[in-house]
């Protein structure tokens, strides 16, 4: 039982981590909320709706598309929403990203349609007994994917040219901009890549609870911002540890406790990382003070 | 049109407002139109409310509709299961929702800006999950049902317009109150809070207090605003209340412009009243709503009234004397 409960907290956690590395890195660079990422993560489920319905599209290919699709609406949302707004106040920028949130929704309802959809599969699932624990093909693909993209996304930032100046990006734009780089882009290729990883997210969930509607964003949203937080908001490997812990509580939370009470378990541990450490794990020091 | 040319002439601007407010029902006959003209003014007070926390003293609060839904249910129970009559509850409710602001206020000593946002967006979420789980208490997701109308000098309330009255008079008292905040030395100590924390602490303010002060007082504007909803709609529940309203409040302040306290007036009326003419366009409204609100922020970020302050008499003199002891300074 307990193992079982394990296992789906990993199952869940490894999906806030794909989400919250996305809230993370623009928190990272342009310090603020990107209340829209929700949607993009819920646009990533309608796009594998869509690939699903087509048919004949093989599962990696769907996810690649899925993960471009997303990952560019990603970037035209910056570009429509965010990129004149660097000089305002922080509250401003964050009203256009509840704005833009609101037209991703209400536009997959347009699209999609407002109902719950479920997913046609991709593969066949298969489900494993190993003594009481009953795991299915579903959760190793999750989570097997996910560990995948997070591990090309840690050598990404950490080794690439790119990531080199998406880390410069997020120290201090102006002086970034100053040693030749073209901030703008930078950010551009940052909200590709949180996007893309939203994208993979949705698309995994959305196969996974065989579920796809319009306000799955939400909620899934403010967990894995709640994970970002708990990690150290602007630390990548911090938003890795937050999701995984996150994951565990609510599985916990949600056997022991309540089920209909498991959001409010998440909200309540953001509260109290919020009053108790708002750095969260990762986010100590000086270096990271001014960006609270 | 020139704005700042229209406010210059304040007083006369609002007894001409006052009296188009006050007229309005005599020549708006059909009964939507005086609900939508009903939700516009309780969206006022709603985003007046917002503004004494967002706007004056920069406090990003995302759990508006909590402090509302407060009101809201506190008023309804109160009237439900104790039979009290609607106004021994609106004090009441607007006690309880100041209190609840009040308790809410308390993370804001400790996070900022955006963690604020974040913590406050997860008390609204608290809240509603609360309502939606209290059992007998709250009846669940099916809310209240059978709340009892207000009673006064044996007027008619299930006429419209009698509710209209009273809710215009409530909200221009509010308006008046909000619209002073600005003049009184509580006012001025948010607004230094908002323009400089740490220069405002050492100038011997003492910011905690004033921080929970403009949380409850928001609180407590937006409880007013819940009771009187419960008692007109006269019916609840925990959907009216949630984080699509806040944000739509919150949007309400920043379109029209926070700080000014006549901006958020002018933002409630168009995002009540847009969504109402949209109504044909059922599936585009939402959509429509969100695209207004992105390219509002885009061309006018700081809100239709943005940079232009209140006008303190203070400051406005002050102003003045600057100004001609520059042009003298030209001069010599």
């Amino acid at each position: 039982m307990v193992l079982q409960i394990i296992v789906n907290g990993l199952t869940m956690g490894g999906v806030y981590a794909l989400i919250a590395l996305g809230y993370s890195m623009v928190y990272g660079s342009l310090r603020f909320i990107n209340f829209a990422h929700g949607d993009v993560y819920m646009w990533g489920a309608c796009f594998g709706l869509i690939f699903a319905r087509i048919g004949d599209i093989p599962f990696p290919i769907a996810l690649l598309l899925t993960m471009i699709c997303t990952g560019l609406l990603g970037v035209a949302v910056e570009f429509l929403a965010y990129r004149r707004l660097r000089n305002v106040p922080r509250v401003i920028v964050t009203a256009s990203a509840l704005g833009a949130s609101i037209v991703l929704s209400n536009l997959a309802r347009v699209v999609v349609g407002a109902e719950t959809y479920s997913v046609p599969a991709f593969f066949e699932t298969k489900y494993f007994m190993v003594g009481d624990l009953v795991l299915n093909s579903l959760q190793f693909v999750l989570l097997g994917c996910s560990i995948v993209l997070m591990l090309f996304l840690n050598w990404f930032i950490s080794k690439s040219k790119y990531g080199k100046a998406i880390r410069a990006t997020s120290e201090n734009m102006d002086v970034t901009s100053l040693m030749g780089i073209n901030t703008n882009k930078i950010i551009s290729v940052t909200f590709f890549i949180g996007s893309s990883l939203a994208g993979a997210a949705g698309l995994l969930v959305g196969i996974y609870y065989d579920a796809v509607y319009s306000t799955m964003g939400y909620m899934a949203g403010m967990k894995a911002f709640t994970a970002a937080i708990l990690g150290g908001i602007g630390s990548i490997p911090g938003a890795m540890l937050g999701s995984m812990i996150l994951g565990q509580i609510e599985s916990f939370g949600t056997t022991y406790i309540s089920s209909s009470m498991g959001p409010a378990i998440a909200f309540a541990v953001l509260i109290i990382v919020l009053l108790v450490k708002p750095t969260g794990l990762f986010g100590a020091g000086d270096a990271h003070s001014n960006r609270v | 049109m020139d704005i700042k040319k229209i406010l210059k002439g304040n007083r006369s601007q609002f007894g001409i407002v006052l009296i188009v407010a006050f007229l309005l029902p005599v020549f708006v006959s059909s009964a939507s139109a005086k609900h939508i003209m009903i939700l516009v003014l309780l969206y006022i007070i709603l985003s007046l409310g917002l503004e004494v926390a967002l706007g004056i003293t920069d406090l990003f609060s995302l759990c508006h509709a909590a402090f509302y839904g407060m009101g809201a249910y506190v008023s309804a129970l109160l009237s439900i299961n104790l039979g009290w009559s609607f106004w021994a509850t609106l004090p009441v409710a607007a006690i309880c929702a100041g209190a609840f602001g009040l308790l809410i206020g308390l993370p804001a000593l400790r996070t900022n800006g955006d963690y604020l946002a974040i913590a406050t967006l997860g008390f609204g979420e608290i809240f509603r999950l609360i309502l939606v789980n209290g059992g007998d208490f709250t009846r669940g997701p099916r809310g209240l049902t059978g709340i009892a109308r207000p009673e006064l000098f044996g007027l008619d309330f299930t006429n419209k317009n009698v509710y209209y009255y009273i809710i215009l008079a409530v909200t221009v008292l509010i308006f008046f109150i909000v619209y002073n905040i600005p003049r009184t030395f509580f006012g001025r100590a948010l607004m230094a809070i908002r323009d400089d924390e740490d220069a405002a602490g050492f100038m011997g303010i003492q910011i905690s207090k004033y921080k929970v002060s403009a949380f409850a007082i928001s609180g407590l504007i937006a409880g007013i605003a819940g009771a009187f909803y419960a008692h007109y709609i006269c019916y609840i529940s925990p959907d009216t209340f949630v984080y699509n309203d806040s944000i739509t409040i919150l949007t309400m302040v920043l379109i029209g412009g926070g700080g000014t306290v006549i901006g958020p007036v002018i933002g409630a009326i168009m995002l009540t009243v847009l969504p109402e003419l949209l109504r044909s366009f059922v599936e585009y409204r939402m959509l429509i709503y969100g695209l207004v609100v992105v390219v509002m922020m885009q061309i006018r970020p700081m809100g239709i009234l943005g940079h232009l302050n209140i006008r303190v008499p203070y400051l406005e003199s002050l102003r003045k004397n600057l100004k001609s002891a520059g042009k003298k300074g030209e001069e010599v």
